[in-house]
């Protein structure tokens, strides 16, 4: 099953800045993809159209099975609560609650109620091995520990696609080979990955490599 | 494509996740929330300060009228075509007293001639304002007033030369206690002070009056037996009845100079007056609310631009628009709920410490415990409108780039 397909998507921002111009890109169910380029290749831009945060100016797009062209606002936010996990490289942690509730709060429009997203959320952080960290503040975490309950919150609701925006940018090469090597793991888990990055060490230990270039693909090899 | 595009379940946040979520948001930035929920809590703490204050002091009014019933009529002789005051027959009184339904009456006999001094030497132009008149026995009974000292005229006054003293009529002479032998200087001579009233609430022109007996009157000061007023208690339930036929009785040859009212009525008429908001108090307060309101829709406004990462995050996390947008709502409008429920503590406080200082009862109307907090809510919500919709309109990838 084809888990994401961008079929020549262009897109445009205002004032005539083109991000992407035609990508052409599937990626299957439980594959593992690293994207990496310069800065302004259009990596984050294509990221956000795989999660639905964006919808493309031409071509189509499908995620998990549905068309985003035609799909509401609604229907795309009931796939990103569902389907689509996202890890950003600022972390994007709520600092007034525990690492346990920043899980939880996670899938609250899932719909889930919220003894079942806190069993979830204890689930997902022992997955990631913090277990002995769910009530700490994301200040009193580290850098890597942070990180790491970002992908609990991500995992937690056990999605499709996990969408991963240079997920090591902020951290030391020691807990970024963690937080690589934890979100590997993932693939037992059958869930796809798409991991922007650019360092070429961390690009390497992914099966299929994406490099993008001023908004179009430049290579696409697997090994 | 239709819905039937997604097929793995909408985005939902059920209305009890939506308040838990508006109230983590405000717990998060607590001094900011209490601060701009304050400006609520003043408007409508001096709103409700203002109705709470209008209703004590009017259900003070309103105790006292009970107190004094409103069954007692005045009988008091009216004025001719010609302006010239009628009189009222000697006959008007046991007329007056034998109606049916009526239980008491007395009347009180003006006496022109005399004035009532402290001491003779006192010059007689200062006479203090106060009126001497002729009082039947049973004044305080039918007035439902008591005295402050002493007692009433009786058997005695008609023989011996004494009075008795309104409230103010004892103020002005300086008189605080009645007893046996405490002298005023009435007319010509020495009057023995017998008793002292306390303010008569119904007819307060009796306070700055001094009484004595009809038979005295009529012996010192050569006043004739025509009553200048007849106070009438009749039974409540025939009262209107009692007060129209109460001219005929008191003087059937000229009814039409015999004028007859009911003292209760004006006091109603002041207790309705004071339970009317003052309109300049209310315009302040709804001037703080405005303020408030603008203070309120001032902090979200900051809030959106300063929450835009996390409005990018739930927008990732499956969060719809119309969830940002009534996230932000409900946050403004518990904001200026919970400052209309400190407001309402404000208001009741200020009418509590009113209230005790001039020993009235307290009295905040029910309707204000559940208009506080709603106004507040609807202010609230009212604030956040704009806000709300500027976090909704947020593109989630721009506030994830902060």
């Amino acid at each position: 099953m084809t888990a994401l397909r961008l079929g020549q998507v262009v897109k445009e921002f205002r004032g005539g800045v083109f991000a992407l111009r035609g990508v052409d890109v599937a990626v299957e169910q439980g594959e593992q993809v690293a994207v990496v380029g310069p800065s302004g290749s259009g990596k984050t831009t294509m990221l956000t159209i795989m999660g639905t945060l964006e919808r493309p100016s031409q071509g189509e797009v499908e995620v998990a099975g549905c068309s985003v062209n035609q799909a509401s606002d609604r229907e795309l936010a009931g796939l990103r609560a569902h389907q689509v996990g996202f890890v950003f490289q600022t972390f994007h942690l709520q600092e007034s609650i525990s690492a346990l509730d920043n899980v939880a709060n996670g899938m609250l429009y899932t719909g889930a109620p919220a003894r079942e997203r806190r069993r979830l959320a204890q689930a997902a952080l022992e997955r990631v091995g913090l277990a002995h960290r769910t009530t700490h503040r994301p200040s009193q975490l580290s850098g890597g520990e942070r990180q790491r309950v970002a992908i609990a919150r991500a995992i937690a609701k056990r999605p499709l696609i996990v969408l991963a925006d240079e997920p090591t940018g902020n951290l030391d090469s020691t807990s970024g080979r963690e937080i690589v090597d934890l979100l590997h793991g993932l693939a037992q888990d059958g869930a796809t990955l798409v991991l922007i990055t650019h360092e070429q060490e961390i690009a390497d230990s992914f099966p299929r490599r994406i490099t993008m270039r001023d908004g179009e693909v430049m290579s696409d090899e697997r090994t | 494509m239709s819905t039937a595009a997604v097929p793995v379940g909408r985005a939902r946040l059920p209305l009890t996740e939506l308040f838990g979520t508006a109230l983590q948001g405000l717990r998060s930035r607590r001094l900011r929330a209490a601060l701009s929920a304050l400006g609520i809590a003043i408007g409508i703490g001096a709103m409700v300060a203002v109705v709470g204050v209008s209703a004590s002091a009017q259900a003070n009014l309103l105790a006292e009228i009970d107190a004094l019933g409103t069954n007692l009529l005045t009988v008091t002789p009216g004025q001719n075509f010609l302006g010239n005051n009628e009189v009222l027959p000697d006959t008007s009184v046991p007329s007056v007293d034998h109606m049916q339904d009526v239980h008491s009456a007395v009347a009180v006999y003006q006496v022109n001639t005399a004035n009532v001094y402290r001491t003779p030497a006192v010059p007689s132009a200062q006479t203090g304002g106060i009126g001497v008149d002729a009082a039947g026995d049973n004044l305080p009974q039918v007035l439902g007033s008591s005295m402050a000292s002493g007692h009433f005229l009786d058997a005695v006054s008609d023989r011996f030369p004494e009075v008795v003293l309104g409230a103010e009529a004892a103020n002005v002479l300086q008189i605080e206690h009645a007893h046996g032998d405490l002298l005023v200087f009435l007319g010509n001579s020495w009057f023995t002070v017998i008793g002292i009233l306390k303010p008569a609430v119904l007819d307060s022109t009796l306070d700055s009056t001094v009484f004595i007996s009809l038979r005295v009157a009529e012996r010192d000061f050569q006043v004739q037996p025509n009553p200048s007023e007849i106070y009438v208690r009749a039974d409540l339930s025939a009262v209107n009845r009692v007060a129209n036929l109460l001219p005929a009785t008191a003087d059937p040859q000229n009814s039409g100079g015999v004028d007859v009212s009911r003292p209760s009525d004006a006091l109603e008429a002041r207790a309705a007056a004071k339970g009317q908001f003052t309109t300049l108090l209310l315009g302040l307060g709804a001037v703080a609310l405005l303020v408030g309101t603008i203070g309120i829709a001032n902090i979200m406004v900051i809030g959106v631009l300063e929450r835009r990462g996390e409005i990018g995050l739930r927008r990732a996390l499956g969060a719809t628009r119309r969830h940002i947008a009534s996230q932000f709502l409900t946050e403004s409008a518990l904001l200026a709920a919970i400052g209309g429920i400190a407001g309402l503590a404000l208001g009741a406080g200020a009418t509590e410490v009113y209230a005790a200082t001039r020993s009235q009862p307290f009295v905040v109307p029910l309707y204000a415990l559940v208009a506080a907090p709603a106004a507040g809510f609807v202010i609230g919500a009212l604030a956040g409108l704009y806000p709300a919709a500027k976090a909704a309109r947020l593109s989630p990838t721009e506030a994830l780039r902060v």
